[in-house]
């Protein structure tokens, strides 16, 4: 296979297998949670289930006070890589084009420069997460394979993002390829890991903040 | 009912997982942010009080009974089952280092409501007998005597004759029609009857319609401490049949935390039915009087004071305004603690921590957390309205060598009423 048959197979066949793995595994774990239900409640109501879910759905993204003095070194790194994840997905240019042939959906993007910085300083911020989770007793106890295996794969394709984007080392379909190719291992591991957090969170957080509104306490 | 058994424990496991539980445990990222809520890490620093560490038993069940790749590798013999084991492995974490106040469910970044899943863990351990000695005893007395302290009918009967002398006041008993019935707890029977003679005189002067039951005058509820929903709905259902016999409009839950939880918002759910009463907290029923201005007071309560609030009362029960309206009726001084209302520390006794002997020295030791809150703020008293956080408050404070007066709400209302 060459440089550029392995770009074709990864461009082709490799990204659609992906994209239905992807989220044939989202449906199925959308089913596993929601088929098991949860009872009504019988208790009479002083709170609105709906107004406390929906407010915690987005109010969690703000830590409280305290939190911030306890945890700032979680939050900030936190912050700080999912906002770099954001920009350097969606608006770098080449991606929007991608989305744009898949769902005919376009939006401006910002310059390749700033998106090259935005991914050097989200790259950092994923390293020192590493360091964290390893030298944090807590985090440390809590972590498996799992935790490491989701962060290897989000760090990927940044790094071979990066490396495309300076034409380090192999040809430019080469390493395109490669860029692709990680990014579809995101892809294929993201309903079975911890990464479907970005998904399962807002049913957490709905949940969440529906039981505490129905007894009239904010979350 | 058939003794403890792993088998038991296991399917009840299986049974209280729900969609909830599976959208909390498919969410955490394993950030370790819930560690800094929970009082039982600030306060030792040891990771195996990370509250989602807690769940791990939970956890496990989920992941091989209701996902995928969980029942795959499960099937293929890849990952290790729960064993009885694992359960009695963690019944100090989920019985002694918890007392389900919930902070970590408030500063969970993903949302998962961790204290929700505790709940529903002992209710495993429990059922595979994996549950401490101490909240076995417990259970066992309120199923057979009535109350968890073995408090009796004539006991009851002898602090109101002594009530009703000491303060002049009438404490109406089995009255039919009454507009409130009054629950009570074995603490403020025993430890604080006080309450008893502090509700006479207030519903006295407020002109409220009330009566106690002899039938059901036990608020607390060890069902739900220790995790037998059976035994909790049968407390509850006592409860229920006097409340209807009675034709109450409202049952009144006493100052204690988790009774208010019991009766009010688990009570419907563990009964399986809607009640046809309304159930209050005794801080509702003072802050409505209030409003009506039902409430005189003769002076003002002049030393500075603070306000601890009992975690299933304010954080998970939604009474987080009342009792500042009536401390800010009561006094021109009261001040807040650093951290309050709703992201208040707990005093570390709650969850039934506090009748289980085995967790005493780590219960006091925690109560370093409500130490710090308090010498920020530099108090002439503090006001609670739970007699379990009062209690426990108290023998904190001794131990770590501070002065200062514990006050229950209601008791102090009443000291400061106007005569008539």
């Amino acid at each position: 296979m060459t440089d550029a048959e392995f770009l074709l197979w990864v461009r082709g066949p490799a990204f659609t297998t992906a994209t239905f793995i992807m989220c044939a595994g989202l449906v199925i774990r959308f089913l596993e949670i929601f088929l098991l239900g949860r009872k009504a409640d019988l208790a009479e109501a002083r709170g609105s289930a709906f107004a406390g879910g929906f407010r915690t759905m987005f109010k969690r993204s703000i830590p409280d006070a305290g939190s911030f003095e306890r945890s700032g070194f979680t939050l900030v790194s936190g912050y700080i890589f999912h906002i770099g994840l954001f920009i350097v997905i969606f608006l770098f240019v080449p991606h929007i084009l991608v989305f744009e042939a898949a769902t005919g959906l376009s939006w401006p993007g910002l310059p390749s420069n700033i998106i090259d910085a935005t991914n050097v300083v989200t790259m950092i911020a994923l390293l020192a997460v590493l360091i964290h989770r390893i030298k944090d007793p807590v985090m440390r106890m809590l972590s498996e394979f799992n935790d490491y295996l989701v962060w290897f794969v989000t760090f990927l394709p940044l790094l071979t993002g990066y490396l495309a984007f300076h034409r380090v080392g192999l040809s430019a379909p080469m390493l395109i390829g490669l860029h692709i190719l990680s990014v579809e291992l995101l892809m294929v591991l993201f309903p079975f890991t911890k990464l479907s957090h970005a998904f399962t969170l807002w049913m957490a957080r709905w949940y969440n903040g529906a039981i505490a509104g129905y007894k009239g306490v904010q979350s | 009912m058939s003794g403890p058994s792993f088998e038991r424990g296991y399917n009840a496991l299986k049974e209280e997982i729900d969609a909830p539980t599976a959208a909390f445990f498919s969410s955490c990222v394993h950030c370790g942010m819930c560690a800094e809520a929970c009082l039982f890490f600030t306060e030792t620093r040891d990771p195996k009080y990370t509250p989602i560490h807690k769940l791990e038993p939970l956890r496990k069940v989920w992941k091989q009974e209701y996902t995928f790749w969980g029942k795959l590798g499960k099937a293929l013999g890849l990952s290790r089952p729960l064993t009885d084991q694992d359960l009695a492995d963690w019944e100090s974490l989920v019985y002694d280092s918890c007392t389900l106040c919930g902070r970590c469910s408030m500063v969970c970044p993903v949302g998962n409501d961790i204290t929700y899943m505790i709940r529903k863990l002992r209710e495993g351990m429990a059922a595979a007998g994996h549950a401490p000695k101490g909240l076995i005893d417990a259970t066992k007395r309120a199923v057979t005597i009535g109350s968890p302290m073995g408090v009796k009918l004539p006991a009851l009967q002898a602090q109101i004759r002594h009530t009703e002398k000491e303060y002049d006041v009438k404490v109406p008993m089995d009255v039919e029609g009454a507009e409130y019935l009054c629950l009570l707890s074995s603490m403020e029977i025993m430890n604080f009857p006080e309450y008893i003679g502090s509700i006479a005189r207030i519903f006295k002067k407020a002109k409220v319609s009330w009566t106690l039951s002899s039938q059901a005058f036990e608020a607390t509820n060890s069902g739900i401490q220790i995790g037998v929903s059976d035994i909790a709905a049968e407390l509850v259902q006592r409860i229920v049949d006097v409340a209807e016999e009675l034709k109450v409009k409202a049952v009144i839950s006493p100052e204690c935390g988790h009774a208010y939880m019991a009766i009010r918002w688990d009570g419907p759910n563990l009964v399986g039915k809607r009640f046809n009463f309304k159930v209050v907290h005794i801080l509702e029923l003072l802050d409505e009087l209030r409003t009506q201005g039902r409430l005189k007071m003769k002076d003002k309560e002049a030393r500075k004071l603070t306000y601890h609030d009992p975690c299933q009362i304010a954080r998970r029960g939604g009474v987080i305004d009342q009792p500042r309206n009536l401390l800010n009726m009561l006094a021109d001084n009261f001040v807040e603690m650093p951290e309050t209302g709703k992201m208040n520390w707990c005093c570390g006794a709650g969850g039934g921590v506090s009748s289980n002997e085995r967790a005493d020295d780590l219960r006091l030791k925690t109560f370093a957390r409500k130490k710090a809150q308090l010498d920020t703020i530099n108090v002439d008293a503090i006001v609670s309205a739970c007699s379990n956080c009062r209690i426990h408050l108290e023998e904190g404070l001794e131990e770590y060598h501070m002065e200062l007066p514990l006050l229950s709400l209601t008791e102090t209302i009443a000291e400061h009423l106007a005569e008539e």
